[in-house]
């Protein structure tokens, strides 16, 4: 008779844990519920855990005000594709109302159509692919982007070392199994071809192969080339700098907006890092009053200068809050209510942030922001301009 | 001249997997196992020698005995626990419970030490120089590699076929009981093997950590696999068969990822081990042994 | 049909009816549930790769269990099952607007596809014994991946455009690119469901409760209890595995095609090592060769861990840990004396604790 009874508490339990998801758990809400997924482990957990201070920060200064109040909740997706689809049903579980969407591309590209399918406004910090925004046949009306676009990086880059003189002969390695390299890497050749920015070298890595790049290095030596361009994320980065700087080549090293971070490595040298440039929309030593008080608070909260995944994802809070109030976006609404005033608010409104000042937004989701090149000098960005 | 210093770096990389190999070898070779936990040895060896580099401020001489020693340890203990109860399994069971070790000691890592790639200490600096007139740059990192690996063999080969421990190994991995007859401790000399392994794969995890500068807790599974399959190619229980499958298979695959692709090297690689053991599953220096009923 | 009825309570098939009762009343009772109180779409999104990795392990067990060989590459076939599938819904798009039907023509072809690379596997694999056959298991899933790594496919209405190692793949708009290479399949409409991956699970006991039961099963199980001894009564040993291997695959290359069109981006990377060993924890958990216990190992390990995402963390962990102590347990003398003492102590204890309650 006990079994029994035990049997059927354990039945009960798992059903009790499986359903009823269509009902709110308590019944006046007090807060927007924002979702937000990213790597909070793994190699690119510097970008997750930056973003996620960077919010954090705006949404505590807005709920301070006392107004419309704001609620955030990370699922770790360890930059994923897979993971980042479970993290996408855990928040929907949660009852997320509008979205900061997936921190990095990878994450972002698998739930990029779910996102628009359940009809759920995402705005994402820093996954600067295009296939967040649009496919090949599609384009997702409820994805936004905060940061400037992968073919926009692509192209910046090619400019900015034409323009510059950085060097003669390029020579590039990618992360091939990344669409965030990939896809600048692919803009970054094409965008060479048109304005005659010869490219000597390329050369391919993928999960499996991010540790050792002596050979690619060696083959781009070999190659002649004077500047290196690194559309990858700050982890092999580190390795390639170190590696390159072990066999005494070195050439000016050119990166984008995932080498930002290389910095805060722990235990990375960062005198390797002398000279080397990279994309980024937010300079922390800017002198305007927002980008101060940012930085301030910022560092006042964690000890840390911010980076620009810290300053995007603070803009992001604010973007989505101008917006809501705007739109006057109340707690009980859906999230699908929420979407159509966001989408409605996005492609009208102008916003400035600490990472550019009138921004708007095309239909199709993509930000009207240009990078900028910083140099890093003495361990911090100077502007290279 | 570039494929000559993709020759010397693929010679460097495949002496650490040489020596990692020595360690399958040996092991194969007395307890009949594969030893799938051996790349994961590796790993520990790497964080040990990195904690005692940063966090606890030692000398590198010092860092490096101390991760042999626990790697060391580590072999034993693993032995002892996971495989000595096993010994008269199928090998099947055997094999699994390895991989069970494997997975073990990584999860373990990775819930210890988290699973953001480290940056692992310089230990040279400026350790370049060049030859006929600049057109050739070595590393003494590779040099360092290479020596270091052709010591190991010396000593390996003089340990085992002079002292009376290594004539023990020889004699257990030939016949178990025989060996035991005669009144070697099989149970210690297997253990001894395990030991002796493991010390090389924390030197090997040094060696490796130096040239890749980040490492994380899936450091030693890919090499580990890699110079299993060196081992088989220079021929399974062979000391000399390692060293040669080690450096064959570095410069293999070295020159796939400059000539070819680096996305094909690890299909190539495998395809080798297959095609070794399709045509000669002794290995190029292994002994044949036929199948008793 | 009294016949039928004796054999399905027979003691001996008792394990066959056990199966096939836990799968149907484990779907009965998801309809019921989804269709009622709803269910949470956490859960919900779990049902599919919960089936994939039961028909995966059930193959799995098919050559570990039955056949006695260790496979430490059934992501492989699971991932030539996946990118088969994919491309032939990619392509058939256009033409069929079944969605149920081209689910099942994905299906179909990926279990053929990667029966046909099984069979071409088997013949180098089967040659070997041990753990060398284990180790070229793993070195043909690293293969499998490393080529579908450097595939780059993409298709328009001139047709389909290939190339190998760099992406020379230049489509005319309103084309799609059905794989880039390591970055593999974008984009791809969700068709796997519920039913499909029930009706994948009967179709699997099916054919494996058949094929065991049969004589093939028994040869199979006789070359690998005794290979000597059986190839002295004249079985041939090679042929009867290979059976084994190629139905396996199939199974494993289906499993994959469902799983591949569960999510709208998949990557060669996703089909591992790490996921030809989760795999065979279900099937050493369940106990091998027992094919009830490989889908509630299945259920239990995968499903739970995802529920209480708490646990994630340790998730491998624990799943190391019970391999190496299962392998101890069922193989160790010993171990196995003590925890028979240590269960049928603690079963003696459980009843009097149930009888002191009556009182």
């Amino acid at each position: 008779m006990k079994k029994l009874i035990t049997m059927l508490l354990v039945s009960f339990m798992v059903f009790a844990s499986l359903t009823g998801c269509n009902k709110p758990e308590e019944p006046e809400a007090k807060a927007i519920k924002i979702g937000l997924s990213g790597p909070l482990t793994g190699g690119a957990a510097i970008y997750g855990q930056a973003v996620r201070n960077g919010a954090l920060l705006a949404i505590a200064e807005i709920n301070a005000k006392g107004g419309l109040q704001l609620e955030l909740k990370m699922e770790d997706d360890e930059a994923d594709s897979t993971k980042a689809d479970t993290a996408y049903d855990v928040l929907l579980d949660w009852g997320m109302q509008v979205s900061m969407f997936t921190v990095t591309s990878g994450a972002g590209s698998g739930v990029a159509p779910r996102y628009d399918a359940d009809h759920i406004f995402a705005l994402t910090p820093s996954g600067s692919a295009p296939a967040l925004v649009y496919s090949d046949t599609k384009v997702y009306a409820t994805t936004f982007q905060m940061c400037f676009s992968d073919p926009n990086q692509g192209v910046g880059s090619a400019d900015y070392i034409k323009t510059h003189n950085l060097g003669t002969k390029v020579a590039i390695i990618y992360k091939s199994d990344c669409v965030y390299s990939t896809g600048i890497m692919q803009k970054f050749v094409d965008r060479a071809a048109e304005i005659g920015l010869e490219i000597v070298f390329q050369g391919a890595f993928d999960d499996s192969s991010a540790t050792d790049f002596t050979t690619q290095l060696q083959g781009a030596k070999a190659a002649g080339a004077d500047v290196m361009f690194l559309p990858i994320y700050y982890t092999p980065a580190s390795s390639i700098l170190k590696q390159a700087a072990d066999m005494g080549y070195a050439p000016v090293f050119f990166g984008v907006d995932g080498m930002d971070g290389i910095l805060t490595m722990e235990g990375f040298d960062t005198s390797l890092a002398e000279g080397v440039y990279l994309l980024t929309p937010f300079a922390a030593d800017a002198t305007d009053d927002l980008t101060v008080h940012f930085v301030t608070e910022y560092q006042k909260a964690y000890g840390e200068i911010p980076n620009q995944f810290a300053a995007d994802a603070y803009d992001v809070v604010y973007a989505l809050y101008q917006a809501m109030v705007a739109g006057g976006v109340t707690y009980d609404m859906t999230a699908q209510e929420i979407a159509d005033i966001m989408i409605a608010q996005f492609t009208t409104m102008t916003f400035d942030g600490v990472t550019g000042t009138s921004v708007t937004w095309a239909p199709n989701g993509e930000v009207s922001k240009a990078p900028k090149a910083v140099i890093i000098t003495n361990g911090v960005y100077v502007n290279a301009e | 001249m570039a494929f000559l210093s993709y020759l010397i770096n693929g010679m460097g990389l495949g002496s650490v997997y040489a020596i990692i190999a020595l360690g399958y070898t040996m092991v194969y070779g007395i307890a009949k196992m594969l030893n799938f936990a051996h790349g994961d040895v590796i790993m520990i060896g790497a964080y040990t020698a990195f904690y005692c580099l940063t966090l606890f401020k030692m000398s590198t001489f010092a860092s490096i005995i101390i991760a042999i020693i626990v790697c060391t340890v580590l072999g034993i203990l693993i032995e002892r626990l996971a495989y000595k109860p096993l010994r008269k399994s199928s090998s099947l069971s055997v094999l699994i419970t390895a991989i069970g070790v494997s997975y073990f000691l990584q999860n373990l890592a990775q819930i210890l030490f988290g699973t953001d790639p480290k940056v692992f200490p310089e230990l040279m600096k400026n350790s370049t120089f060049s030859l006929f007139d600049g057109q050739l740059t070595l590393s003494y990192k590779t040099l360092l590699t290479i020596i270091v690996c052709i010591l190991i063999m010396i000593a390996l080969t003089i340990f085992v076929n002079r002292t009376k421990t290594g004539k023990a190994m020889r004699a257990c991995s030939q016949d178990k009981e025989a060996a035991q007859l005669m009144g070697i401790n099989v149970d210690n000399t297997i253990s001894i093997t395990f030991a002796l392994g493991s010390g090389l794969a924390a030197i090997a995890s040094v060696l490796l950590c130096m040239t890749y500068s980040t490492f994380n807790p899936t450091l030693g599974s890919m090499p580990g696999i890699k110079a299993f399959t060196a081992a088989v190619f220079g021929g399974i229980g062979s000391i000399p068969g390692a060293f040669v499958g080690g450096l064959l298979l570095g410069i293999i695959e070295t020159l796939t990822k400059a000539y070819l692709s680096t996305q094909l090297s690890d299909a190539i690689v495998f395809m080798v081990l297959i095609v070794v053991l399709l045509i000669k599953p002794s290995g190029l220096l292994g002994k044949k042994i036929h199948e008793k009923v | 049909m009294e016949k039928t009825i004796r054999k399905i309570f027979d003691k001996k098939h008792i394990s066959r009816t056990i199966s096939y009762l836990v799968v149907i009343g484990g779907f009965v009772a998801v309809q019921l549930l989804m269709n009622t109180v709803g269910i949470k779409s956490l859960f919900r999104s779990l049902l599919v790769p919960t089936c994939c990795y039961i028909v995966a392990a059930l193959s799995l067990n098919l050559v570990v269990g039955v056949s006695g060989e260790l496979s430490l590459g059934h992501a492989g076939f699971m991932s030539v099952g996946a990118f088969t599938g994919i491309i032939i819904c990619g392509v058939l798009e256009p033409y069929l607007a079944l969605n149920w039907l081209r689910l099942l023509i994905a299906i179909i072809l990926g279990g053929v596809a990667a029966a046909i690379v099984g069979l071409l596997i088997s013949i180098p694999v089967l040659k070997l014994q041990g753990d060398y056959l284990a180790i070229v298991t793993l070195a043909f899933c690293q293969i499998i991946k490393s080529l579908l790594n450097n595939i780059y496919l993409g298709i328009d209405s001139n047709g389909l455009h290939f190339s190998f190692i760099e992406n020379r793949v230049s489509l005319i708009p309103g084309g799609k690119m059905l794989l880039s290479g390591p970055m593999g399949a974008t984009a791809t409409t969700r068709l796997a469901t519920f039913t499909a991956g029930f009706l994948l699970i009967l179709l699997s006991l099916l054919i494996i409760y058949n094929l065991t039961y049969s004589r093939y099963g028994r040869t199979i199980m006789a070359a690998r209890d005794n290979r000597i001894a059986a190839e002295s009564v004249g079985i041939h040993i090679r042929n009867t595995k290979m059976l084994a291997f190629v139905i396996s695959a199939c199974l494993a290359g289906m499993s994959g095609a469902l799983f591949g069109l569960n999510y709208s981006t998949l990557q060669p990377a996703k089909f591992d090592f790490n996921l030809s060993i989760l795999i065979l924890v279900y099937v050493v958990l369940g106990g091998l060769g027992n094919i009830t216990g490989t889908i509630i190992a299945t259920l239990i390990l995968y499903a739970l861990p995802e529920l209480l995402r708490g646990l994630q963390d340790y998730r491998m962990l624990i799943y190391s840990i019970i391999l190496i102590v299962i392998m101890l347990i069922t193989n160790n003398r010993k171990l196995k004396d003590k925890t028979d003492a240590l269960i049928a102590d603690i079963k003696a204890r459980l009843p009097k604790k149930g009888s002191a309650a009556h009182d």
